[in-house]
């Protein structure tokens, strides 16, 4: 179900602006890694290049392997939307489809591919994915009405939930929390722990008491200055690198004296 | 300060303030909040309205009373005097404020009379032959000028009407829709979902810019010569339809369209670049490949957009004459088929029966069929613009559902 994912030697670039630097990590299976890190140091191009969501962008490659369980998800022939199907993303921003349904959104995956499923299928589908996003009690009694009209912290629970119902093997979360109130990140915060037993979870994260309480393992990047790419720093388990860091600019950003 | 400060409305007034403003005062007359000071009564303005109606009538009578100058006089008497009332009773700033807003509703008004002069003047006019037995559902074979001098110096009913017109008007501006909108809808979609910015985009943007200003004319004389070229290439090849002439409803739809893909290409393409790219990324994450989405996500999200846009275009394109005249040419009866004869529409048998009178000289019944096949077109212009904004409304994504 989940899948390891490594990432061996990986530039990421913007045109010819090389944005991410030499990334090398080994991030497990059925947990949740966190990336922490200033604004602008490469932390969500990354993540983006590990469904390949990056190169959607005008003029964005990537250079180096991420291997999805081995099998190397950059190698030529291999089709992004393959790679999507199995690395599902989570946006900062809750973007279901205004035209659907809650219904509609959840099967959004199975819906916008052409699948066919039976009636007892697609009602299955819903209810499990709306159950592992905490959101079916909140919604059961309105699944025919438009996603949008959901709040803010309701709608990001139906992005996730629309995101595990096509059953990814890992599911990249790009600040799911910070456009939401504490109640509706705790309810978020709550979830990941629960998808963390069947999927890798990967997130980024500005707020690093989320990274603290949600992950097993983090990673610290940082950006030497303006125009310079961003690199890896620092990875290891989240309790060495918030109270034992190696490195000192680490430890600066964990403590807040960063800058 | 030693002095007690003298006492301002707002200090005596402040601390039983929240009570004061719904308790009468004591001689039963509800007491005036302070934070109200400085302004004029709401009814003002509309009493001063009715003061400059009057005494701008009353100018006007001076010069020989006429619309326009009662108009005129009303406006700068109210204005000016609302703007020195403001200006003496409250303050300067509110003074300038009032005068801007009162010159922009002027404004508006000034644009709006073209509009309802137009209507006025149409639907006054031609009310009287759209009201005549058989107009809609009859066409012009058999109306003679013999018939028409009948109706002008003896009194009998005019006769003759525009349902061959409307067939026609029909008939080329659906085909003219049916080859505008796939071609200016891929080429919206090639424009913003594909296009990297690159040489072919820039071209096509500026060639629909360009297209966009031909003149109506010029695209009626190229799709006749494109037709004919076209038949004369087709019979020298095949050795069939050799005697098929270019003068066609569908070379009027050809002309129409040449008008018409800009217009779909330029509103279509506002739509697509509007639908948030949040979308096309959310799609793209659940592993759905790009004409899926472009085709599921993108197109249902602008699709009120799309169809408005569409009936606008056809409403501006249904209007044009010329190219119709050169290209469908003109004739009385009901002509069904596209591809063969002559065809006519609304906007051409207006103009003929104006410059061609059926009697030239008794001309009235033809200016009558005239005035009303024009009032015809307008409403067929203002029904197609009501229609593009319920299909906004209808088709606009569901926003709130709570």
């Amino acid at each position: 179900m989940s899948k390891r994912v490594d990432v061996v030697d990986l530039n990421v670039y913007y045109g010819d602006f090389l944005a991410v630097e030499g990334v090398n990590m080994n991030i497990d299976a059925q947990a949740v890694t966190a990336f922490i890190g200033p604004s602008g140091c490469g932390k969500t191009t990354l993540l983006r290049s590990l469904n390949r969501m990056h190169e959607v962008l005008p003029g964005a490659r990537v250079k180096g392997q991420l291997l999805l369980d081995g099998e190397d998800i950059y190698e030529s022939g291999v089709d992004p939307v393959t790679v999507r199907t199995q690395v599902g993303m989570v946006f900062q921003r809750p973007n279901p489809f205004p035209t659907m349904t809650i219904r509609e959104n959840v099967l959004a995956g199975y819906k916008l591919n052409g699948a066919r499923l039976s009636k007892s299928q697609s009602e299955e589908i819903v209810e499990t994915s709306l159950r592992s996003a905490n959101l079916w009690n909140e919604v059961k009694d309105r699944l025919d009405r438009p996603g949008s009209g959901l709040s803010g912290g309701q709608q990001q629970r139906l992005c996730i939930a629309r995101t595990i119902a096509v059953k990814p093997d890992v599911i990249l979360m790009d600040e799911p929390c910070s456009a939401l109130d504490p109640i509706s990140t705790l309810a978020i915060e709550d979830l990941i722990g629960e998808l963390q037993q069947d999927y890798t979870v990967i997130i980024v994260t500005h707020n690093m008491q989320q990274a603290a309480r949600v992950s097993q393992k983090t990673a610290f990047f940082n950006i030497a200055g303006t125009g310079k790419p961003g690199k890896l720093i620092e990875y290891d388990d989240t309790t060495s690198i918030f109270n034992t860091p190696q490195e000192k600019s680490t430890e600066d950003y964990v403590s807040g004296r960063f800058g | 300060m030693t002095q007690t400060p003298t006492p301002t409305p707002a200090s005596v007034q402040g601390p039983s303030g929240a009570s004061g403003l719904t308790e009468p005062s004591s001689n039963g007359v509800p007491r005036r909040s302070s934070l109200t000071q400085n302004t004029l009564p709401s009814w003002l303005w509309i009493a001063m309205l009715g003061g400059s109606l009057v005494l701008g009538a009353a100018l006007s009578a001076l010069f020989g009373f006429n619309l326009a100058t009662w108009f005129i006089f009303t406006a700068v008497i109210y204005i000016l005097s609302s703007y020195f009332l403001t200006r003496t009773k409250v303050n300067g700033r509110r003074a300038t404020d009032g005068l801007w807003t009162n010159l922009v509703y002027l404004a508006f008004l000034i644009a709006l009379m073209p509009l309802i002069s137009v209507i006025w003047s149409v639907a006054s006019v031609g009310i009287q032959g759209l009201m005549a037995p058989g107009f809609l559902s009859s066409d012009m074979q058999g109306i003679t000028g013999l018939v028409d001098e009948a109706s002008q110096t003896e009194g009998t009913p005019v006769l003759g009407g525009i349902f061959h017109a409307l067939i026609g008007s029909l008939l080329i501006t659906l085909a003219a829709t049916v080859i505008s909108v796939p071609i200016g809808l891929l080429t919206s979609i090639y424009l913003v979902e594909y296009a990297k910015g690159g040489p072919l985009s820039r071209a096509i943007t500026f060639f629909v810019d360009v297209m966009t200003g031909i003149p109506s004319i010029v695209a009626g004389l190229f799709a006749g010569a494109a037709m004919a070229w076209f038949l004369s290439v087709f019979s020298g090849v095949t050795g069939l339809l050799t005697t098929q002439r270019s003068t066609l409803g569908i070379t009027a739809a050809i002309a129409l369209s040449v008008l018409m893909v800009p217009v779909v290409v330029r509103t279509t393409e506002e739509m697509l670049r509007v639908v948030p790219n949040e979308l096309r990324e959310a799609s793209y994450a659940l592993g759905v490949r790009k004409w899926r989405t472009i085709l599921k996500v993108v197109l249902p999200t602008a699709i009120s957009g799309i169809a408005s846009g569409v009936t606008l275009a056809i409403a501006r394109v249904i209007g044009e004459t010329a190219p119709i005249l050169v290209t469908a040419g003109f004739v009385v009866n009901t002509n069904w088929n596209l591809f063969q004869g002559w065809m006519t529409a609304l906007p051409v048998y207006i103009f003929r029966q104006f410059q061609n009178p059926t009697s030239p000289n008794f001309s009235d019944p033809s200016e009558q069929r005239a005035w009303a096949a024009a009032l015809v077109l307008i409403l067929i212009v203002m029904g197609l613009n009501l229609f593009a904004r319920l299909i906004a409304k209808f088709f606009a994504p569901k926003q709130t559902g709570r």
